[in-house]
């Protein structure tokens, strides 16, 4: 009898095992063919240089700057409004009607599909403020996509912060506002910036929002403000994908493009994660 | 904390003082269809390079989306691989805007098939009846047994509508046809599908597709100025009003003798012989 | 006291910039019904959403989104199918079972799935799963339902994944203990006591997954055909409603039928996932555990 169930549960952890190795499969499949059939393509010149001859040769440098341009303004924007939004939450608000009225804003905005984002960017920005096609319009989009994220790694980060540090700070007589500013930021940064960059990865991957907003097919020069248009990486694999001149030519290209905006999407996730486990051991410890 | 917003604040001063550097006399923006952006993108570098101070921004989207532009004033060339609609005319009135075309090359819409595929010629009834979905099977058009895969433009592309024009005699496509954005995708597509049949322009052609000739005519720059290849059409630079400055210099420049080379080297078909 | 003015203010001014988010998600609202509901004064409510034919630059133009809908629910369903035991079970695995160093690798695979950009899992589709499952099934097109489908499942699985297994993790542990002591093997504590008890942290993560699959837009843009038929095999093409707004709006002249149409499907796309929020929201409200008494 009891080998009968222990049977069933060996059975059943061994699928569960599987599912597990079915993901690891899944991520390890899709890296080694961008990796294996990327990694070719990548030279300095094609990190340094636009592209040339209707985009089958040359670089993706306008790209890179494009998606850099287009995460700064995204960060700017976002980060100060997410932390403030965060501190608001977590250090003054109580379990008010408000505050819940707040928190299902911000989750319904978490859940606004990135094409949605991407409409209202063009309607809003890029018309109504007549922003026109621009770093600027794109970078807000992205910004107000983010800001969810932002807002629940700040959150996260500053409970993290004992209580007793602030409780000690108050008790010597400082006010809340010196207390956030003087105490509980300082230990929560860390943590914040850590969610921030896990936040801006994902802003520098998406192309639906930035698609009629900030990104445009080709403009080998960089941006000289942010009214400019841009290139972007995420566009730039769609545009070469599915609406170059050439596709079967520039698949090396493609799959290049791609290499790079992954190398620097999982570059600043595992920054992000070494950094996170290098704190929670610090908090332990 | 306070030397990290430092940094990060010297970063980014740094960054936009190198980005905002470089300052450009004239700007161009560049809309429109898929079909003239490879003469636009070519003609586009070479101007650049003996023109540095002129920056021109290039997007596709098709010749809805450039006619759109020059109407909405957020590009100052719209390309499109056909005439204005009236409708588009009347909205440009309405803004008091008077779009003012230039065609520029001559193009040929030919209709694809895998190279595996025995047929090597329709009459435009066959290829309408294939689109509107009642011939269903190669072996009803003399080929080898098998489901015809129907590939077709995004509405909006100029290709398409010339197809819809020309082909289709203004009936719709079966719903059901793969849509792909861009000639490029239907070359990838046709060339990796057996039973596929697409339309691209001329200069698409490839070794990976097979051209099928319609009504016994092949499709070729010299049937086409001839007028016996029945599906053609003229691509188009629209600009808004009559050209100044930068816009006015490209126009010129496809015209001359150096942009119609590169209208021929890009698979279209020069308007002028010089 | 001036101190205390000062205090004052600035808990206001944070007031102010944590309302950003309810007035950005208004603002978009507000956005999508202006440019959207002018489409019904050339088709009627009922012809927009069960309509079968999606011709919008016809003339007269057709715009029935009901191939659309139907494309973003079977795509989602099956997508579906795939991610939840897929997610639900990696979740468990790793919450209850993985030893520690095990643990610690899996999870950051699962966020690096998680960071994948949409455009890369499509391009992935579209040039490498498409041409293999073209000849696996021996079938015309690999641009199909069950391409775009497989895709969305592993944009999904992460999300799945991580909010299932917080609410698996924190399940008292007094339960699992209690089960275990009254000679329950882990495998049956597992199913009898820590599913049931986790299961509404599992229903949230599901549906916020399917919310995530629902909104992909990049996926279905270059792995779905783009087909705007009523498919009837997985094998067919078809074009979800994320697909047909990024594929049309570049050539929509703004303002026109179109434009308006294509933000009237940005509305449906926007109901969709918000009753998939509020849903999960008031899931995990209401059946939020309180301990032991919850159950």
């Amino acid at each position: 009898m009891i080998k009968k169930r222990l049977r069933a549960q060996k059975i059943c952890f061994f699928l569960l095992k599987v599912a597990v190795a079915i993901n690891g499969a899944a991520l390890a499949i899709i890296v080694y063919f961008i990796v294996s059939r990327g990694w070719r393509a990548i030279s300095w010149e094609f990190l340094s240089k636009p592209p040339t001859d209707s985009m089958t040769m040359g670089g993706i440098l306008p790209c890179i700057v494009g998606t850099v341009s287009l995460c700064m303004t995204t960060i700017l924007f976002a980060l100060p409004i997410g932390v403030a939004s965060a501190i608001y939450l977590n250090e003054y608000a109580g379990q008010t009607k408000l505050v819940r009225f707040i928190r299902l804003g911000i989750n319904n905005l978490a859940g606004v599909p990135s094409i949605v984002f991407g409409l209202f960017g063009l309607a809003f920005f890029v018309i109504v403020l007549d922003m026109g096609v621009s770093i600027l319009a794109g970078g807000l989009t992205l910004g107000i996509m983010t800001l969810p994220v932002i807002i629940g790694a700040s959150e996260e980060a500053l409970k993290s912060v004992p209580k007793p540090y602030r409780e000690a700070s108050l008790a010597m007589g400082a006010t809340q506002w010196q207390t956030i500013r003087k105490v509980v930021l300082p230990v929560a940064f860390p943590g914040i910036i850590t969610g921030s960059i896990l936040g801006l990865s994902r802003a520098a991957g998406e192309t639906a929002p930035i698609m009629y907003t900030g990104a445009v097919f080709f403009t080998p020069d960089l941006p000289s403000s942010i009214f400019d248009e841009v290139m972007a990486l995420p566009y730039h694999i769609y545009v070469l994908a599915t609406a170059g001149t050439n596709i079967e030519a520039t698949r090396h290209l493609q799959y290049g493009t791609a290499l790079v905006l992954i190398s620097l999407i999982f570059g600043m996730n595992l920054f992000a994660i070494i950094m996170r486990a290098k704190m929670r051991k610090k908090l332990k410890g | 904390m306070n030397r990290w917003i430092k940094s990060i604040l010297i970063l980014v001063f740094g960054l936009f003082c190198v980005a905002s550097s470089q300052v450009f006399a004239g700007e161009l923006v560049i809309k429109g269809s898929t079909t003239v952006l490879p003469i636009a993108q070519m003609a586009a570098e070479t101007f650049m390079a003996e023109n540095p101070d002129v920056k021109i921004s290039l997007s596709g989207g098709g010749s809805g989306n450039g006619i759109k532009a020059i109407i909405d004033g957020t590009a100052q060339i719209g390309n499109a691989s056909r005439f204005i609609k009236q409708k588009e005319v009347s909205l440009a009135v309405t803004k008091g805007v008077y779009p003012v075309p230039f065609r520029i090359a001559l193009d040929a819409i030919v209709p694809v098939v895998n190279p595996k595929n025995s047929v090597t010629d329709l009459t435009t009834a066959q290829l309408k009846d294939i689109y509107l979905g009642k011939i269903k099977d190669w072996k009803d058009v003399g080929g080898t047994p098998g489901k015809i895969v129907v590939i077709s433009r995004d509405s909006s592309s100029g290709t398409f509508g010339v197809w819809q024009e020309l082909v289709m005699l203004e009936d719709r496509v079966v719903p059901s046809a793969l849509t792909v954005p861009s000639n490029g995708g239907i070359v990838q597509a046709v060339a990796n599908t057996p039973g596929a049949i697409g339309y691209v322009g001329l200069g698409y052609l490839n070794k990976e597709i097979k051209a099928i000739k319609v009504n016994g005519v092949t499709g070729t720059e010299e049937t086409t100025l001839n007028g016996s290849f029945p599906i053609s059409r003229g691509l188009f630079m629209f600009t808004q009003g009559w050209p100044e400055g930068e816009t006015m210099d490209f126009i010129n420049y496809i015209f001359s003798k150096k942009g119609q080379e590169l209208v021929r080297k890009a698979g279209s078909i020069p308007v002028f012989g010089f | 006291m001036k101190r205390q003015n000062i205090d004052k203010t600035v808990r206001s001014g944070f007031l102010l910039v944590a309302l950003f988010s309810i007035v950005a998600l208004s603002l978009i609202i507000i956005f999508l019904f202006l440019e959207g509901i002018p489409i019904l004064e050339h088709v009627s409510l009922k012809e927009f959403l069960f309509g079968q034919y999606w011709y919008p630059t016809d003339d007269p133009a057709d715009f029935g989104i009901l191939p659309l809908i139907l494309g973003s629910i079977y795509v989602t369903v099956i997508s579906g199918m795939i991610a939840i035991p897929l997610g639900v079970m990696t979740a468990i695995y790793l919450a209850q079972i993985a030893p520690a160093t095990v643990s610690q690798i899996v999870k950051p695979i699962v966020e690096l799935l998680a960071s994948m950009p949409s455009v890369v899992i499509g391009f992935f589709g579209m040039v490498v799963v498409a041409p293999f499952i073209q000849q696996l099934f021996n079938i015309p097109v690999g641009l199909n339902m069950f391409n775009a489908s497989l895709m969305l499942a592993f944009m999904a699985v992460p999300t799945i994944c991580s909010i299932s297994e917080d609410a698996v993790f924190s399940v008292p542990t007094a339960l699992k203990e209690a089960s275990l002591a009254l000679g329950a093997t882990h495998f049956e504590t597992l199913v009898r006591v820590i599913v049931p008890a986790s299961l509404s942290g599992i229903c949230t993560a599901i549906i916020l997954g399917l919310s995530r699959a629902v909104g992909e837009t990049m996926v279905v843009l270059m792995a779905a055909g783009g087909a705007a038929m009523i498919p009837t095999s997985i094998f067919d093409p078809v074009r979800p409603l994320p697909a047909s707004i990024a594929a049309e709006m570049a050539e929509a002249p703004f303002r026109s039928e179109h434009y308006h149409a294509l933000f009237a499907i940005g509305i449906v796309l926007f109901v969709f996932t918000f009753l998939f929020n509020l849903l999960a929201d008031h899931i995990s409200y209401k059946f939020r555990q309180v301990g032991e008494a919850s159950l």
